[in-house]
C-alpha cells in the first residue's frame, strides 16, 4: 500500500496491515519510533528553508500514518487485550476533564449572554439572546472551547507521557517485544478522545446554555421560559450535528498531534518539554483552522 | 545465529560502525566491550532493527533483518528478548504486570498460566517479593532484573543485554553476571552483552569483542583477550586493573 510507490518513506515497506495486523503495525511502528535523522547542514538561506519544509512534510506524513494505523487498530478496542486500557483512557479523558470543562462551559455561556445581551438591549432585541447563545454554543463555542480545554489538559498529558516513554526507551522496548506502540498506546487514546470529545461537547453546550439563561434572568431581565423558548425555536438539529462532528475531528487531531510529538521527543527532559509545548501549539492552531473550514463546508 | 555483513553506520559526520563483519554462534555469550560512545549499543540496536545500517546487512538465522518487513520482521523479532540499559519498564504497571505484558499482548494463554510463567521468571531473577511494587519504588538493580524477567518471559532464543551492570555496585553487578550465565545454562539462550565492565565481560563471555573506532580490534575468548597485544585492549585492561584471569575469578568469588 505504501510500498515502492512512496520512495520518500523508505522504512514502511510492503504494508499489509489490514490483513496481517500485528506484522503490519510492527512495520508501521518503525516509522514512528525511528532513529533521529541526521540531515547535512543547510546552505543558507534557501537550504535552511528547504530543510524546514522537508521536515514539516515528513512530520505531517508520519503523523497521518500514525492516525491511519491507530484507526486500523480501532476494531481491537474491545478485545480482551486492550479493553482495560481503553476504559482507563475513557475515564481519564472524560471524567477527569469534567471539573475544568464545567467551569469553562458555564462561563463561556455567561460571557456570551452578557456581551451579546448588552448590545442587543440597545436595539430592544435582548429577548433573542436565547437563540444567539444556543446557536453560538452548538455551532462553534461548544466544540471549540471543549477542544481547547482537552488539548491543553489531556493532549499535553498524552504528549508528555509518550515523550517520556520515548526518551526512556519504553516505546523502543514495546517495539522490540513485538507489541506495536500504535495499537497498545495510541489506539486506546484515540478511542477515548473520539468518544469523549462529542460527549463532552454535549455537556459543554448544555452548561453554556444554562449559563446564558442565568445571566439572562439575573442581569438582562429575561425569564428562563422566554430564554429557552427563543433558544429552541431557532436552533436546528444541523447545528448540533456539525458541532459534534467538529468535536470528533478535534479529538482525532489532538491524539495524532500529541502522540506524534511525543514519539518525536529526543534528548531527555528538554525534548519532552519541547514536545509537550509543540503539541499544545499545533493542536490549538489546527483546531482553529480546521474548525473554520468545517464551518465553511457546512454553512455556505 | 546473528551475522553482520559489512555494516556501516554514520551519525552525521561521525562513522560509528565501520564495515563491521562478524558472526555470533548459537548458544554463545558474545560480549561487546569498549569505552562509552564507541557504538556498542548502536551495534545491538541494529540487531532488532531499532536502527538500520547505512550499508551492509544483518542476518538473524536465515532472515535478513535489515530488509525484513511485515511478518518476516515480526518473526525475527519474536526470537529476541532485550534488556535495556534502564530496564525500560512501563512505569504505570507493577513489576508483575510488566512481566506479564508480552505474554498478555502476544500469546493466547489463559490468565492463570500467564501469572504462573511471570512468577516463575520473577523467582528466577530473585524478585518474588517485589511483584506488586511499581518500577518507581524499586532500586536500579531490581529494575534491571525485572527488565530481564520480562525479556525472558516469552522464552526467546536470543537475549540482548545493553549495559546490564552499569550503575550497579560491584556485588549487584556480579549477581547480574551470574544470572546471565545461569540463564544461558538453563535456557540455552544465545546472549549478546554490551558492557564497559571488563570483569563482567571476562567472567561470562565466551568471546569478547573490543569495539574501537567502529571496528572490532579483537574478537577472542577471555584468555586470549587478556593477552591481546592491541594498544586499545591493553589500555582498557590496564584502566580496570586486570592483569590475568585470576583477578576476574577473585572478583567473582567475593
Amino acid at each position: 500500500m505504501f510500498g515502492k510507490s512512496a520512495p520518500f518513506l523508505p522504512d514502511i515497506g510492503k504494508t499489509s496491515f489490514f490483513f496481517f495486523p500485528r506484522a503490519g503495525w510492527l512495520t508501521l511502528a518503525r516509522v514512528i519510533t525511528r532513529e533521529p535523522e541526521f540531515l547535512p547542514p543547510p546552505a543558507p538561506p534557501f537550504g535552511a528553508f528547504g530543510r524546514i519544509l522537508v521536515s514539516a512534510c515528513r512530520g505531517t506524513g508520519r503523523a497521518l500514518l500514525l492516525l491511519l494505523g491507530a484507526l486500523a487498530a480501532l476494531p481491537f478496542a474491545f478485545s480482551k487485550r486492550n479493553r482495560r486500557d481503553v476504559l482507563e483512557q475513557l475515564y481519564t479523558v472524560g471524567f477527569k476533564s469534567l471539573p475544568v470543562v464545567s467551569v469553562v462551559a458555564f462561563f463561556t455561556g455567561m460571557i456570551l449572554a452578557l456581551q451579546v445581551g448588552l448590545e442587543l438591549r440597545r436595539y430592544g432585541q435582548e429577548t433573542n439572546i436565547g437563540m444567539l447563545v444556543c446557536i453560538a454554543m452548538l455551532r462553534e463555542m461548544g466544540p471549540f472551547m471543549t477542544g481547547l480545554v482537552v488539548a491543553a489538559s489531556s493532549g499535553s498529558a498524552i504528549a508528555a507521557q509518550m515523550g517520556t516513554m520515548t526518551v526512556s526507551e519504553e516505546v523502543a522496548a514495546l517495539d522490540v517485544m513485538g507489541i506495536p506502540p500504535v495499537r497498545y498506546l495510541v489506539m486506546p487514546r484515540l478511542a477515548a478522545l473520539a468518544v469523549m470529545m462529542p460527549l463532552l461537547t454535549v455537556y459543554t453546550n448544555i452548561l453554556g446554555i444554562l449559563g446564558g439563561a442565568l445571566v439572562g434572568s439575573t442581569q438582562l431581565g429575561i425569564s428562563t421560559t422566554a430564554y429557552f423558548d427563543n433558544a429552541f425555536r431557532y436552533a436546528e438539529n444541523k447545528d448540533l450535528y456539525v458541532g459534534l462532528f467538529k468535536a470528533f475531528l478535534f479529538g482525532l487531531i489532538m491524539v495524532t498531534v500529541s502522540c506524534h510529538q511525543g514519539f518525536s521527543a529526543r534528548e531527555g527532559a528538554v525534548g519532552v518539554g519541547r514536545a509537550t509545548r509543540q503539541s499544545v501549539i499545533v493542536s490549538f492552531l489546527l483546531i482553529l483552522v480546521i474548525g473554520y473550514f468545517v464551518t465553511r463546508l457546512f454553512y455556505q | 545465529m546473528i551475522r553482520f555483513s559489512h555494516v556501516t553506520k554514520r551519525f552525521g559526520d561521525r562513522k560509528v560502525l565501520d564495515d563491521l563483519d562478524f558472526e555470533i554462534a548459537k548458544g554463545e555469550t558474545f560480549v561487546v566491550v569498549g569505552p562509552s560512545g564507541a557504538g556498542k549499543s548502536v551495534t545491538i540496536r541494529h540487531m532488532v532493527r531499532l536502527l538500520t545500517p547505512d550499508s551492509g546487512r544483518i542476518y538473524v538465522g536465515d532472515d535478513c533483518i535489515t530488509e525484513a518487513h511485515g511478518r518476516t520482521l515480526a518473526r525475527a523479532l519474536d526470537r529476541f528478548g532485550v534488556l535495556f540499559q534502564s530496564g525500560a519498564l512501563l512505569q504505570w504497571l507493577s513489576v508483575l504486570d510488566n512481566v506479564c505484558l508480552p505474554l498478555r499482548q502476544k500469546t493466547r494463554l489463559a490468565e492463570g498460566e500467564i501469572l504462573r510463567i511471570a512468577r516463575e521468571k520473577l523467582a528466577l531473577v530473585g524478585l518474588s517479593d517485589a511483584e506488586d511494587l511499581l518500577p518507581a519504588n524499586i532500586s536500579g538493580g531490581m529494575r534491571k532484573r525485572a527488565g530481564l524477567a520480562r525479556a525472558i518471559a516469552t522464552e526467546p532464543e536470543i537475549v540482548l543485554y545493553d549495559e546490564p551492570t552499569s550503575g550497579l555496585d560491584p556485588i549487584g553487578s556480579r549477581q547480574i553476571d551470574r544470572l546471565i550465565d545461569s540463564l544461558r545454562q538453563r535456557l540455552s539462550v544465545t546472549s549478546v552483552v554490551v558492557t564497559h565492565d571488563l570483569y563482567s565481560a571476562l567472567g561470562i563471555g565466551s568471546r569478547i569483542a573490543l569495539l574501537h573506532q567502529g571496528r572490532f580490534v579483537t574478537c577472542d575468548p577471555p584468555e586470549e583477550f587478556i593477552r591481546s597485544p592491541h594498544p586499545a585492549a591493553r589500555s582498557f585492561l590496564r584502566a580496570q586493573g586486570i592483569d590475568s584471569m585470576d583477578d576476574v575469578r577473585k572478583a567473582f568469588e567475593k
